[in-house]
C-alpha cells in the first residue's frame, strides 16, 4: 500500500535544499469511522534521510505528524548528481525507499 | 523619507511573487501569498497525479484492461491537451461530456466497472481514496503549460453553454440564491474564504485553469463535479447528481470563457 514519494533536491550554493512529500494516512487512533469503530493507528515512525549512503537525518515520527506529511532539510556539502534517499517505516511494518539525485542550482 | 520608499518597494515585490502563483486571491498587500506560493511549490496533488497515471496504464476492472484506448477527444490514449479542449460534443455518446464524465464513459465501457458504484466512490474521503480523482488529476495534468480551448462548433456545445450561463444567472431554491449570488461581485466572502468574482474574465480564468485541486481542507484532490456538488449544497438546492447534465452546462459555460488561460493543474486550495 505504501504509495510513491515526491523528492526533490536542489542545489543552492554548497547546500541541497531537499523537500518530501509523503502519502500516508498517519491516523492518529482517537478518530472514529461511521459505524462509531476507532480506526486503529498507522503512522509513520521512523523517517531516515540518506546522502550518498551516509545518514543525515534519522528521526521518529509520533501520530502528532499530518496527513500526508511534508519534510523539508538542507543537506550541506552536496553536489550536483549527489544521490538523497528517504525511507520511511510506519507502525504497521510498511516500507517505502525513494531516491533521487540533486539537481544543479536553476 | 527614503525608509518609506524602500518600504513600498518591498511591498511591491511580496505582490508581485504572490501573482505568480494564484493571480485571482492574491489582493494588493496579501499577506497569505506567500504561504500559497510555498504550498504549490510542495503540491501534494502531484501524489494523486502519480497514482493516477499507475491506474491508467494498469490492467483493471472487471474486464481487466486499462483506460490506452479511451478517447477523450483527441484519438484514443491521446491525453496530451485532451483536457484543455473540455466539455465537448462526443459522437459515440451524444452529449457534451467533461473529462470526468467521459473518464466514467471509459471505465464502464473498457473496462466494466457499473456506473453506479463509480458514481458512489468517485469522491474519496479519509478512509478511502478515489481512483477517479486521482486518474481526472493524472489526465489533466497532461494539458498543463497549454491553453485553454473549449469548441463551441457543435450545436450541443453551444446549448451546453447557453444552458451553463442560464444556470450561472438564475436564482433558486429556498434562499434564493445562484452561482451569481456569491461570484458576481468583487471581495465578497464565505467568512474568510475569498470568493472569485467569475464575471471578471481573468479571475474565471485563474479558477477553471487549476481545478482539479488539492485541497488542505479536505486532505484530499478534488475535482470540478466535487466544487460544484458543494456549491449546489451551500446554497442549500436538492444535491447536484454526479455527471449531471446540470454540472457538465455549468462546467461548459465556465471553461469557454476560460479560452486563452494556461492550464496548470493540480492547483492548491484551502
Amino acid at each position: 500500500m505504501a504509495e510513491p514519494m515526491k523528492i526533490r533536491a536542489t542545489l543552492q550554493g554548497d547546500v541541497a535544499d531537499v523537500r518530501i512529500l509523503m502519502l500516508h494516512p498517519m491516523e492518529t487512533g482517537q478518530r472514529k469511522d461511521s459505524k462509531g469503530q476507532i480506526i486503529p493507528m498507522h503512522f509513520i515512525q521512523s523517517v531516515v534521510v540518506t546522502h550518498n549512503g551516509k545518514t543525515v537525518l534519522d528521526t521518529q515520527w509520533s501520530q502528532a505528524v499530518s496527513r500526508n506529511p511534508f519534510l523539508g532539510l538542507r543537506v550541506k556539502g552536496a553536489k550536483a548528481g549527489d544521490r538523497i534517499s528517504v525511507t520511511w517505516t510506519d507502525n504497521k511494518g510498511d516500507k517505502r525507499t525513494d531516491e533521487v539525485a540533486v539537481a544543479a542550482a536553476s | 523619507m527614503p525608509r518609506k520608499v524602500g518600504g513600498i518597494a518591498a511591498f511591491a515585490l511580496v505582490c508581485l511573487v504572490a501573482g505568480g502563483v494564484t493571480p485571482a486571491l492574491a489582493q494588493s498587500g496579501d499577506p497569505l501569498g506567500v504561504g500559497r506560493k510555498m504550498l504549490a511549490e510542495d503540491n501534494p496533488g502531484e501524489l494523486w497525479v502519480e497514482r493516477g497515471k499507475t491506474l491508467f496504464y494498469q490492467k483493471r476492472g472487471p474486464k481487466n484492461a486499462s483506460l490506452e484506448r479511451c478517447d477523450f477527444g483527441m484519438g484514443p490514449g491521446q491525453l496530451a491537451g485532451a483536457y484543455a479542449a473540455l466539455p465537448r460534443y462526443f459522437q459515440d455518446t451524444d452529449a457534451v461530456q467533461d473529462l470526468e464524465s467521459r473518464l466514467v464513459t471509459c471505465m464502464v465501457a473498457l473496462q466494466g466497472y457499473k456506473r453506479g458504484d463509480l458514481a458512489k466512490t468517485a469522491m474519496g474521503n479519509l478512509d478511502r481514496m478515489s481512483d477517479v480523482e486521482a486518474l481526472v488529476a493524472f489526465i489533466a495534468s497532461r494539458s498543463n503549460g497549454m491553453k485553454m480551448n473549449v469548441p463551441l462548433s457543435h450545436q450541443k456545445e453551444y446549448d451546453a453553454y447557453k444552458a451553463g450561463e442560464y444556470i450561472f444567472y438564475r436564482r433558486n431554491g429556498p434562499t434564493d440564491f445562484g452561482c451569481i449570488t456569491c461570484h458576481g461581485e468583487n471581495g465578497k466572502r464565505i467568512r474568510l474564504q475569498d470568493l472569485p468574482n467569475m464575471t471578471d474574465r481573468k479571475q474565471l480564468q485563474d479558477v477553471v485553469t487549476s481545478w482539479p485541486a488539492y485541497l488542505g481542507t479536505q486532505s484530499n484532490l478534488r475535482t470540478m463535479q466535487w466544487r460544484l456538488k458543494i456549491c449546489y449544497w451551500q446554497m442549500r438546492l436538492p444535491d447536484l447528481a454526479y455527471l449531471s447534465d446540470i454540472s457538465v452546462a455549468i462546467t461548459s459555460y465556465l471553461n469557454y470563457q476560460g479560452n486563452g488561460a494556461v492550464i496548470g493543474v493540480p492547483g492548491v486550495k484551502r
